[in-house]
């Protein structure tokens, strides 16, 4: 199968995400350390399939790791290094 | 985002099957009763999960197809045949079973009618459903926002939501549908009769300098290649929302 087949958009993690993060990150900003790219995390390509334990989210613009969430033997593992910064909406804030 | 604002742990609920409406030859629609539905805007979708006797567990993602103005939950769901959980929820299920969701979830893919237009949205089969929370939502609203939708089947049997489609777009509110059909055509067929390419988005999308707002969804080579070709044409990148079809997704 071709990678290309097995792309996903961030969108598709918005659940695994939510088991992690108190806010919907999907809409969250966040700067590539690889490339510096600033971009929605639900717009960035994500390889994740039913039965595997994880996800990992790579940049659209350079593909470099963005993220790496694994859910095994109870327990949730974040790898955040290719990201600079995320930046999430305060769901309770008044805008 | 009225409705998804206050929800802040992620729970599953035990939703009802009220309905169950046959779509196309392999593409049935669930109508859910949700107990303590928070809401969702169009675009969001929800976590199914079944259990098996034995404790198995197999889990699936589903865009919500109904708009927010109505009481239940409604799921497309193509029926895939080597899927492990889309033949139980297209073909074994029946009204009064139940099942564990949790969602709504996801906030990049959405569209509220205060977000405004015009509006392209670009489907491949079952990509279709997630568009069609956001024309449902247009159409109870009540909303005028321009909006065209570019949809291709593998035949006209083959086309989700026909009927409504067609009526919304008779409606005078400024909805347009093109439907394209890759394989087989009915004899009289005077519509698109290919995959969707360039030359189509050219002539479906509005002017770049209208800035409009493009949802695709579909199948990935199909989203790719519709956002390059749109990105082509001069449409702002951050304006074009994608969402792709894994190949494992049943």
């Amino acid at each position: 199968m071709t990678e290309q087949a097995l792309r996903l958009d961030g969108n598709a993690a918005a659940g695994l995400l939510r088991e992690v993060f108190v806010h919907e990150l999907t809409d969250a900003r966040g700067a590539c350390a690889g490339c510096g790219a600033v971009g929605a995390m639900g717009a960035q390509h994500l390889y994740m399939s039913p039965r595997s334990p994880g996800a990992v989210l790579r940049c659209s613009a350079c593909e470099s790791v963005l993220m790496v969430v694994v859910h095994a033997g109870g327990r949730f593992r974040l790898g955040l290094q290719g990201l600079m910064w995320l930046e999430m909406r305060d769901a309770a804030a008044r805008t | 985002m009225a409705g998804t604002a206050l929800q802040r742990r992620l729970i599953w609920r035990t939703a009802e099957v009220q309905d169950l409406v046959d779509e196309t030859p392999r593409v049935r629609s669930l109508v859910l009763e949700v107990p303590d539905w928070p809401g969702h805007v169009p675009g969001q979708h929800v976590d199914v999960r079944l259990t098996a006797e034995d404790g198995y567990q197999a889990q699936r993602s589903y865009s919500i197809a109904s708009s927010p103005t109505g009481e239940r939950v409604t799921l497309t769901v193509e029926r895939l045949e080597d899927g492990e959980v889309s033949p139980y929820l297209a073909a074994e299920l029946r009204v009064g079973d139940r099942l564990e969701l949790r969602g709504p979830v996801g906030g990049y893919f959405v569209w509220d009618v205060s977000l405004g237009g015009p509006l392209l949205l670009v489907a491949g089969g079952s990509g279709i459903c997630p568009l069609m929370a956001m024309l449902r939502l247009r159409h109870a609203a009540g909303s005028a926002v321009p909006t065209r939708l570019l949809y291709s089947s593998r035949s006209l049997e083959d086309v989700i939501y026909r009927d409504e489609l067609d009526r919304m777009a008779a409606d005078g509110t400024g909805l347009e549908v093109i439907h394209t059909l890759t394989r087989s055509v009915p004899q009289a067929w005077a519509g698109l009769h290919r995959r969707i390419d360039a030359a189509m988005l050219s002539a479906a999308a509005w002017p770049p300098a209208d800035q409009p707002l493009s949802f695709i969804c579909g199948p990935t080579p199909l989203v790719e290649s519709a956002a390059e070709s749109l990105v082509h044409l001069g449409h702002e990148p951050t304006r074009i929302k994608t969402e792709r079809f894994g190949p494992t997704g049943g």
